[in-house]
C-alpha cells in the first residue's frame, strides 16, 4: 500500500475508523492502525478538522486575506517574520509568496472591527513590515475541495438494468 | 378500444421486463438501500459537464451530421486505436449513436433477416433477447457457468449454431455477472464464428472497468476478426455519462453504411450536446476514469470478502460494477430472495432471473454506490441470511 493511498483517503475523509481504512484499502486494520500512527507521528498528518460551511454558521466570523510586503532579513530569507506573524492566534494561514507581496496571511475574527484592529495595531506596526493589503471576504463558494453549491440528488432509479 | 388488437404481434412477443417488476416493488419504499442500479453513483466529471455547458452558451444546438461529427469520430477513431488496438477511419467507419442501447439495435435490424438467429450468452444485459426479437430474429441464449467464471465455453457456442445462425452477440465485461471472457475462449468463438462465416456484435461498454490482470482483449483485435465485428461501446459507463446517452459502433464501411441507413430515418443524429462533452471526456477525461475505476475496485474487492466470508459464495468479477452471488443454498428462487431482503431488511438487489433464466439461484449487486452505503448493506444481507 502507498502512503498516499491512505492519505488520499483520510484527506477527504477524516473520520474513517480504522476499520474503514482497512476495508477501503484491502489491509487489515492493525495494518491501518500502524500506518496512521506513523503519519501522525512524523507530523505528515498534523490534525483532524471539520470543513464549516460559513454560510450556515450563525455567529458570523469574518476573515481577511492580507498581503504583507516585508524587509527581506540580513542574509535573505523571510523566514522570521513569517514564523513571527504565524505565531498570532488571529492568524489561520500565513504563505510565502511569489509576486507582488512577501506573505499571504489569512486573519479571522468576530467582526470587522476586530480584524481591522489586528491589522492595525498588531501586523502593521510590527518591525520589519513595510505594507500591507486587507482583502475581507464577501462570500465562500469553495472550501477545501467542498463547493457550497454542490451536486443536486442524482435522481438515479433505484433499479436500473 | 381493444388496443390488444391495434399493437403489432411481434411486440407482444416480447415478455415484460424483470427489472421494471423490481423496479415498480423498491419505489414505494423510503430507506432503501439499493445495490439494484445499473449505472455509476459518480457525477459527470466536471470538466466534461464544462464542456457541455461552454456548447450551449456558445449557442451549438443543431443537428450534426448523421455518422455524428467527425471531431468526435476522429478523437473515437485515435481513442480505439490506443485502447483496443483496432483501426477503424473516422470517415467511414465509425457511427456515433444514441447510447450503446441504439447501436445494438440497428447493428440487429441492419443484419437479421425474419427467423436469424443470434446466439448469445446468459445471463445477460435485459435488452439482447427483446432486441433480438424485434428485429425479428430468434434469440437463442447459451448459460455461461460460475465455475468457469461466467466466460463463453466455445463448445456450447459450437452446440447452439445451426445453419440459421448469423450473428453471435459478446457483452465482456458482462452485466450482470461482472465476467470477463477468457483470451482462449475469445479465440474459440473467434474460430466459429470464421468456421460458420458470421458475424459478431461485441458491446465492449465495460471495456474500460477491468480489474482482472493483464489488457481488456477485444475479439476485433484476433486473427481474421476485424472484417466481421462489429464493435459497440460508449461513454456511459466508463466516464459516468449515462443521461448523456452516447455510444458509437466501429466496424467494416459496409455495415456502418448499412446500420447507418436505419440511424439516419431513426434518430438523425445523436445529441451535439453530449457529442461535444464526448470528445471532452476522450480528450481529457482518462484521469477521472481511472480514478473512479481505482474506486470500483475497492469496492470490489470490499464487497466480495464480506459475502464470502458471511457465506455466500461470489466469484470475484474481473470487471464492470456487479457481482452475482450464488443464493442457491437458501431455497429460495431469486425473486423470493431479493423480496424477503427489501421487505425484511431493506436493500435492493435484483434477482438473477431478470438476466435470464440461467440466472436463477444467483442476486445481481451492484456495488456503483458509496463505501459507507455498501457497507451497510453488507451488515444488513447478514443479518438475512443469518434469520435464515
Ligand atoms: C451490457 C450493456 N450494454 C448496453 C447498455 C446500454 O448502454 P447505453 O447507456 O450506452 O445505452 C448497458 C447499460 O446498462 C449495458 O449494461
Amino acid at each position: 500500500m502507498s502512503q498516499d493511498a491512505l492519505l488520499d483517503l483520510i484527506r477527504n475523509e477524516a473520520r474513517l475508523s480504522h476499520a474503514d481504512i482497512a476495508a477501503r484499502l484491502g489491509i487489515s486494520e492493525e495494518a491501518a492502525a500502524a500506518r496512521l500512527a506513523a503519519l501522525e507521528a512524523d507530523g505528515v498528518i498534523m490534525g483532524y478538522q471539520a470543513v464549516v460551511n460559513q454560510e450556515e454558521v450563525l455567529d458570523e466570523n469574518v476573515s481577511a486575506l492580507i498581503e504583507v510586503k516585508v524587509t527581506p532579513e540580513k542574509g535573505g530569507g523571510f523566514d522570521k517574520m513569517a514564523r513571527r506573524i504565524a505565531k498570532f492566534d488571529q492568524v489561520s494561514t500565513c504563505y510565502l509568496m511569489s509576486g507582488g507581496y512577501d506573505l499571504m496571511v489569512v486573519v479571522t475574527g468576530k467582526n470587522l472591527r476586530e480584524v481591522a484592529g489586528f491589522v492595525s495595531a498588531k501586523l502593521s506596526s510590527m518591525e520589519g513590515v513595510l505594507s500591507t493589503a486587507t482583502h475581507f471576504r464577501l462570500k465562500t463558494y469553495k472550501e477545501s475541495g467542498f463547493t457550497y453549491v454542490g451536486d443536486s440528488d442524482s435522481g438515479r432509479l433505484s433499479v436500473s438494468p | 378500444m381493444n388496443y390488444d388488437s391495434k399493437l403489432a404481434d411481434q411486440l407482444k412477443t416480447v415478455p415484460r421486463s424483470g427489472i421494471r417488476d423490481f423496479f415498480e416493488l423498491v419505489q414505494g419504499r423510503d430507506d432503501v438501500i439499493s445495490l439494484g442500479v445499473g449505472e455509476p453513483d459518480f457525477p459527470t466529471p466536471w470538466n466534461i459537464r464544462e464542456a457541455a455547458i461552454k456548447s450551449l452558451e456558445q449557442g451549438m444546438t443543431s443537428y450534426t451530421s448523421n455518422l455524428g461529427m467527425l471531431e468526435l469520430r476522429k478523437s473515437i477513431s485515435t481513442y480505439v486505436e490506443k485502447f483496443f488496438h483496432v483501426n477503424y477511419q473516422a470517415a467511414t467507419e465509425v457511427l456515433v449513436t444514441v447510447g450503446v442501447s441504439e447501436a445494438l439495435d440497428l447493428a440487429l435490424r441492419a443484419l437479421l433477416n425474419p427467423g436469424d438467429e443470434v446466439t448469445y450468452h446468459e445471463p445477460c444485459y435485459v435488452s439482447y433477447s427483446p432486441s433480438v426479437i424485434m428485429a425479428y430474429g430468434k434469440p437463442v441464449p447459451v448459460p455461461v457457468k460460475a465455475e468457469r467464471l461466467f466466460s463463453l465455453d466455445p463448445a456450447d457456442v459450437a452446440a447452439a449454431i445451426t445453419d440459421k445462425t448469423r450473428v453471435i452477440m459478446l457483452n465482456f465485461p458482462t452485466n450482470p455477472t461482472g465476467g470477463i471472457a477468457t483470451e482462449e475462449d475469445l479465440k474459440g468463438i473467434a474460430e466459429l464464428a470464421i468456421k460458420h462465416d458470421l458475424i459478431v456484435i461485441s458491446d465492449e461498454i465495460y471495456s474500460e472497468l477491468r480489474y482482472a490482470e493483464g489488457e481488456h482483449v477485444s475479439i476485433a483485435t484476433l486473427p481474421g476478426m476485424r472484417e466481421r465485428t462489429i464493435l459497440l461501446h460508449g461513454f456511459s459507463k466508463a466516464f459516468s455519462m449515462t443521461g448523456f446517452r452516447l455510444g458509437y459502433a466501429c466496424a467494416p464501411a459496409p455495415l456502418i453504411e448499412a446500420m447507418m441507413k436505419i440511424h439516419q430515418y431513426a434518430m438523425l443524429c445523436a445529441p451535439i450536446t453530449s457529442q461535444i462533452a464526448a470528445i471532452e471526456a476522450l480528450e481529457n477525461g482518462e484521469e477521472a476514469m481511472l480514478s473512479m475505476k481505482a474506486e470500483y475496485k475497492r469496492r470490489r474487492d470490499f464487497v466480495v470478502n464480506r459475502l464470502n466470508e458471511m457465506g455466500i459464495p461470489c466469484h470475484s468479477p474481473g470487471g464492470a460494477f456487479y457481482v452475482f452471488p450464488d443464493i442457491s443454498q437458501f431455497g429460495m428462487t431469486s425473486m423470493e430472495f431479493a423480496m424477503k431482503l427489501l421487505e425484511q431488511e431493506d436493500v435492493a438487489a435484483v434477482p438473477g432471473t431478470a438476466f435470464g433464466e440461467c440466472g436463477e439461484g444467483f442476486l445481481r449487486c451492484c456495488y456503483a454506490t458509496s463505501f459507507e452505503e455498501l457497507q451497510v448493506a453488507m451488515q444488513r444481507i447478514e443479518a438475512f441470511i443469518k434469520r435464515l
